[in-house]
């Protein structure tokens, strides 16, 4: 486990980052003191051309965590960039259609900082296009289920106009070798939630980029889901473009035996007033269960007044695995309301489990009940109650499913 | 009429040194409403005759039995052994992130019980029990004993051993890290737990301040893993201020 901590102030603020640590075995807290600087989040290269990246090494900023020679033919081959079977119910105020990459919203909420993303924005055919208008709630499950074993490009848009609301969840099942680019764009004072589940097969591998732009006084929760799946790696990046913009960004991640889930969260204050919040949390159980977290926190020179937290948490429930935990703030203002992160990795270990059941309670109900506490905080808040019930149930068979259970503390 | 027996118990661990022989042949009966305290010098395995009780997988039962109504406790695992009526208070509390106090209390009783407690009942029996333990509201939020202080976490212990109701409960060094006040409030929820449910006791402590709160019947040496005298709690008294030097000579001759 490693939590290296990077902070980067440029120029002094004159109120200092105020960071936190708490529970857990491997907790941090930073300083001011004796980090290297890394170059500013919102300078690093981008384009949409494929050809314009350098082949990955793997000792790439953006890849140096992930296991690169196991998808070179997203990084590197050539992807199937046409249209694949969708599945979603028709809700008034929610259109669903796929449109041509001259599409207008195409490339206003990013561009793609690293090859695999490139190549699927050079290939894509046409974006599946989800837009919300209207001001009352509603909710929209699009589902995915058949994308096949071979490399794909996608490329979806998530619109939400002025003043809308709603729910869009984006359920992924199925086999996948699935590259692809998300945009959501929040017109000025919409209410967007977008719920990514990843339930893919064992052996799918899923590399995504969501790019969000946030207008004035928008809000967008943005939630990230990701329980199956070889290599799933799902980063959000996150523009608070207009004054008062808002974002709540969770993620839930639970990591079996050989399973590499990852999320890069990169969130970039670029208006005065915004505001953010990043809750992550990860359970990890298995052999070579791994998983990443890098949160970036760039608060721009324009982003006087605002309040960034970004903290993840990782519960390590056996030998074997392995959570990696980076935090950074980048703040190149002096006038900010506040801005901190926290970091922690604890264990659930065998005297947990022994204190549990000195209780009477089985083990089994004894990891139940320690993976539903830690999981409880960013499920209670994705605001789907169907949802949510699912993927408690979900969370607590995949539990019991895990092949690696530690032998039952048994006397004698 | 519940009896707890412990026949000739054997016990080691594993060590990086090889196999150390901690317990060699502990004879006790305990039976219900009785306050047996065991006192002894530090390392001389009182904990782990506590541990072993209770069924920890690090201590190994070379031989011997302990019997809770005549049913054998050894062949149980941890969790049936709780349910069975077996309570351990333990020395160092273990902390369990994620996990608040209330949803802790409302797994284990319903885990204990068989059943889900009636809601409202027990929502007023923890207040209660809070509340006469001087813990504060808010640690029924907080995960268990999580930031705890020392005192804090003992009292959590017996928190838990008023609501859980066990048939026999080892409370292992439960005064130690606690000043006179906290002392004085455990012990009577100690002795509020055995007046509700008549439960038998096995006190550990090192020393006999808390035997001015909660009044053992019967006061045992422990010395070298086993138990080398027994008597009333004049022996306490008397261990007080003779200390265990008397216990320990032949030992340093052999
Ligand atoms: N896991 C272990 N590995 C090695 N030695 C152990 C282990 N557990 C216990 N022991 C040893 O067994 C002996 C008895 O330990 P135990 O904790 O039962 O003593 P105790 O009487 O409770 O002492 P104290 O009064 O200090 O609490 C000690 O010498 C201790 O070091
Ligand atoms: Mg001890």
């Amino acid at each position: 486990m490693s939590a290296v901590p990077t902070l980067k102030t440029t120029p002094a603020p004159t109120a200092p980052p105020e960071s936190t640590t708490q529970h857990g075995n491997k907790a941090h807290t930073d300083g001011r003191f004796g980090y290297v600087p890394v170059q500013t989040r919102s300078d690093r290269f981008k384009s949409v051309n494929v050809a314009d990246f350098d082949a990955v090494t793997g000792r790439e900023a953006v890849w140096k965590l992930s296991p690169v020679a196991k998808f070179t033919d997203l990084t590197a081959g050539e992807l199937d960039g046409s249209v694949y079977p969708i599945s979603s119910d028709p809700v008034d105020g929610v259109t669903v259609d796929w449109v041509d990459r001259s599409d207008a919203r195409i490339g206003t909420a990013g561009t793609p900082e690293e090859r695999a993303a490139a190549n699927a924005w050079s290939t894509f055919e046409k974006a599946l296009a989800i837009t919300v208008s209207g001001e009352e709630a509603k909710e929209i499950t699009v589902t995915r289920a058949d994308l096949g074993a071979s490399p794909r490009a996608a490329h979806v848009i998530i619109e939400a106009k002025p003043f809308s609301q709603a729910t869009v969840i984006l359920q992924n099942t199925g086999d996948a070798r699935l590259s692809e680019n998300v945009e959501i764009i929040l017109g000025e004072s919409s209410n967007l939630t977008v719920v990514s589940v990843q339930e893919w097969n064992t052996g799918a591998v899923h590399l995504t980029n969501h790019f969000a732009s946030v207008g004035k006084d928008a809000r967008l929760k943005h939630v990230v889901v990701s329980l199956g799946g070889s290599i799933v790696r799902v980063n959000p990046s996150v523009r608070l473009a207009g004054s008062g913009s808002d974002t709540l960004l969770l993620g839930l991640y639970f990591a079996d035996a050989g399973q590499h889930l990852e999320q890069q969260v990169y969130v970039f204050h670029d208006a005065p007033h915004s505001r953010s919040r990043v809750t992550y949390k990860g359970a990890l159980q298995g052999q070579d269960a791994r998983t990443v977290w890098i949160g970036d926190v760039l608060i721009g020179n324009k982003a006087a007044g605002t309040d960034s937290y970004e903290q993840n948490r990782n519960l390590v429930l056996s030998e074997g695995t392995r959570a990696d935990s980076i935090p950074n703030l980048e703040i190149e203002t002096g006038d900010i309301v506040g801005a901190g992160h926290a970091s922690a990795t604890g264990r659930f270990d065998d005297e947990q489990l022994f204190y549990l059941q000195s209780r009477g309670i089985t083990e089994e109900e004894a990891r139940r009940l320690v993976v539903r506490g830690f999981l409880t905080e960013v499920i209670q808040q994705i605001g789907s109650p169907t949802l949510e019930a699912r993927l408690q149930e979900t969370i607590e068979a995949e539990l019991l499913s895990s092949a690696s259970l530690p032998a039952a503390v048994e006397a004698r | 009429m519940s009896v707890l027996e412990i026949k000739d118990l054997h016990v080691s661990v594993q060590t990086d040194q090889g196999v150390k022989q901690i317990l060699n042949g502990v004879n006790l009966t305990i039976n219900e409403g009785e306050i047996h305290a065991i006192m002894g010098p530090n390392g001389s395995g009182k904990s782990t005759l506590a541990y072993t009780i209770a069924g920890h997988p690090k201590y190994h039962v070379e031989g011997g039995s302990i019997l809770l109504d005549g049913a054998e406790v050894l062949t149980m695992t941890v969790d049936q052994r709780a349910r069975a009526g077996l309570f351990l208070a333990m020395q160092y509390p273990v902390e369990i992130p994620g996990v608040t106090v209330t949803n802790f209390l409302r797994t284990a009783k319903t885990a204990i019980d068989g059943e889900a407690p009636a809601i409202r009942t027990w929502i007023k029996d923890v207040r209660g029990a809070m509340t006469n333990l001087r813990m504060d509201k808010s640690f029924a939020e907080r995960n268990v004993n999580e930031g705890f202080s020392g005192g804090e976490k003992k009292r959590n212990e017996i928190l838990q051993l008023e609501l859980l109701k066990p048939k026999f409960a080892v409370l292992d060094e439960t005064d130690s890290g606690l000043d006179v006040d906290a002392l004085k409030i455990v012990s009577e929820g100690v002795n509020r737990a055995k007046e509700n449910t008549g439960l038998g006791l096995l006190l550990i402590t090192h020393y006999t301040r808390i035997l001015r709160y909660i009044h053992p019947d019967f006061v045992h040496v422990f010395v070298n893993g086993r138990i080398a005298e027994q008597g009333g709690p004049e022996l306490a008294d008397r261990l007080e201020d003779e200390g265990y030097d008397r216990f320990l000579v032949p030992e340093i001759v052999n």
